[in-house]
């Protein structure tokens, strides 16, 4: 009786939310009801990590949305179908309003989940976001002590209170994963990362590679991991995912470079998540903006988030598979991955149209592995800091904290 | 955490944990489950019985209330529901009831 239960925890990917949904259309089907909306509420944020999924121009703090506007646009949401509310940032506790908004979410009925760096958190404001209703915490971690963690996030004392905050986490009930973000600088301590998670309670850990975009891409050559490195990640996650079984699930984001097969980036262009950015603008994922030469519309349009879903040029673009050159057109594949993510295929050969390199398909893809192989071992460890003022380089010998 | 590491039998009093949550979706008009990063859709009878995991209520009740419904035997029933709870629990998805003696 449990068949479909077992096929949705079990075979779905991690990006992957409504895989099992998925199968009761035709794959074909180019675009459904949107389950989940990452809903970036500032770009402030206290730490600088040099990975930040954030755009290399941020919105600043005049430009955002107000508690209003994010109360109507988190009720369209509702009405619109959607099931999931992922608050983020920048640092979303940064925001005054916060435990109004989840209260709101809890409201119109949406499953609210924290992404948070917790670096600004007390247990007081934890616990009127619990009773507003928030239904899990994810803390990012840099590493898994301070000497590593406070140098990535370019801020003294940061481990520490995420610490502190993750403990409170599970002592008010929450639920709680712990995101640890990996890159060569950080590796090397990803067994003790897993034993932390599993000291601090968490109910499961996300394991992510650093993905290059934006920051990250400036960034690259100081976080590129070795392929012995990923070897390593690959039989530890694997081990300490059989082992703890039952106690602390284990999602691993694989790199792009070293992978063989390009992610099902977003389960899809424009096909089960959306982003709105800290000034409203509707996004197709939070990096779409780094592909030049595309229109956003924002929910301060005259038109409602369901037109913009449905019928905006950006949203439609790269939708299903009609957009898609050689060798993905013709590839047996096409709706398993979807060509990959496009920001990636935009940052890497310039049109956003092409094949992701990660795909071994792709005539680019030797040439990114050899890159990544190269810089990975040139050991150019100096992080350029992610700031409102285009970054800040870390001052030689390190130690950025 | 030794709540969340279960093994489930007769006496279990499962119930799933704050972060899974059961919900009528109106919009698709499917049962879902809400969890981190995944949304599930559990099968009608699943979800009869999730319905029934109220950490109050055993295993046991459960399989002599769906025995009765279904006029099945209960041996049958309960191997079949022992089993869906253990995979959902394996996968994090139920826990049992704290003791609130704590």
């Amino acid at each position: 009786m449990s068949e479909i239960l077992s096929q949705g925890t079990t075979k779905a990917a991690p990006s992957d939310g409504l895989a099992v949904l998925e199968q009761r259309r035709s794959v074909a089907e180019t675009h459904g009801i949107p389950l989940a909306v990452l809903a970036e509420l500032t770009h402030r944020c206290p730490l600088q990590c040099p990975y930040c999924s954030n755009p290399i121009e941020l919105d600043r703090g005049g430009s955002e949305l107000s508690t209003e506007e994010w109360k109507k646009v988190l009720t369209e949401l509702a009405e619109l179908g959607v099931l999931q509310i992922h608050f983020s940032g920048g640092e979303p506790t940064a925001r005054k309003d916060l435990v109004e908004l989840v209260q709101h979410a809890s409201d119109v009925g949406l499953y609210s989940n924290l992404i948070t760096s917790a670096v600004l958190l007390t247990k007081e404001k934890l616990s009127a976001l619990a009773d507003a209703g928030l239904c899990h915490v994810q803390i990012s971690f840099q590493g898994n002590e301070p000497v590593v963690a406070d140098r990535v996030a370019g801020l003294k004392n940061a481990h520490e209170k995420k610490l502190e905050a993750a403990k409170w986490t599970r002592e008010l009930d929450l639920p709680l994963t712990v995101n640890a973000v990996m890159h060569r600088q950080n590796l090397h301590q990803l067994a003790d990362i897993i034993q932390m998670a599993v000291d601090l309670d968490a109910d499961r850990l996300e394991v992510a590679n650093v993905q290059y975009y934006g920051w990250a891409l400036k960034n690259r050559a100081a976080l590129m991991p070795t392929l012995q490195q990923i070897e390593d990640t690959s039989r530890i996650v694997e081990e300490a995912a059989a082992r703890l079984k039952g106690t602390l699930a284990i999602d691993y984001v694989v790199p792009d470079y070293y992978a063989l097969r390009p992610k099902k980036c977003m389960g899809g262009w424009g096909r089960q998540f959306f982003n709105i950015s800290p000034a409203g603008k509707v996004l197709p994922c939070h990096a779409a903006e780094s592909i030049t030469g595309l229109e956003f519309e924002s929910v301060r349009s005259n038109h409602s988030i369901a037109w913009i879903w449905q019928n905006s040029a950006a949203f439609n673009r790269y939708r299903g598979t009609g957009w898609m050159p050689e060798p993905c057109q013709s590839c047996e594949f096409k709706e398993i991955d979807f060509g990959g993510c496009r920001c990636q295929a935009f940052a890497l050969t310039g049109d956003a149209g092409n094949t992701d390199p990660a795909c071994t398909l792709s005539p680019m893809h030797e040439a990114i592995f050899k890159q990544a192989e190269a810089e990975a071992a040139a050991h150019q460890d100096r992080f350029l800091y992610r700031n409102f003022a285009g970054g800040t380089l870390e001052t030689e010998g390190g130690h950025g904290a | 955490m030794a709540s969340r590491n279960i093994s489930v039998s007769e006496a279990s009093r499962p119930i799933l944990p704050r972060h899974a949550r059961l919900k009528f979706d109106e919009t698709r008009q499917v049962w879902v489950i809400l969890a981190p990063e995944r949304v599930l859709a559990p099968d009608e009878i699943a979800v009869e019985v999730l319905q029934l995991c109220d950490g109050v209520r055993s295993v046991s009740e459960m399989v002599d209330q769906l025995a009765i419904k279904y006029a099945a035997p209960r041996e049958a029933i309960a191997t079949d529901v022992v089993a869906m709870l253990q995979d959902l629990a394996d996968k994090g998805f139920l826990t049992e009831a704290r003791e609130t003696t704590s």
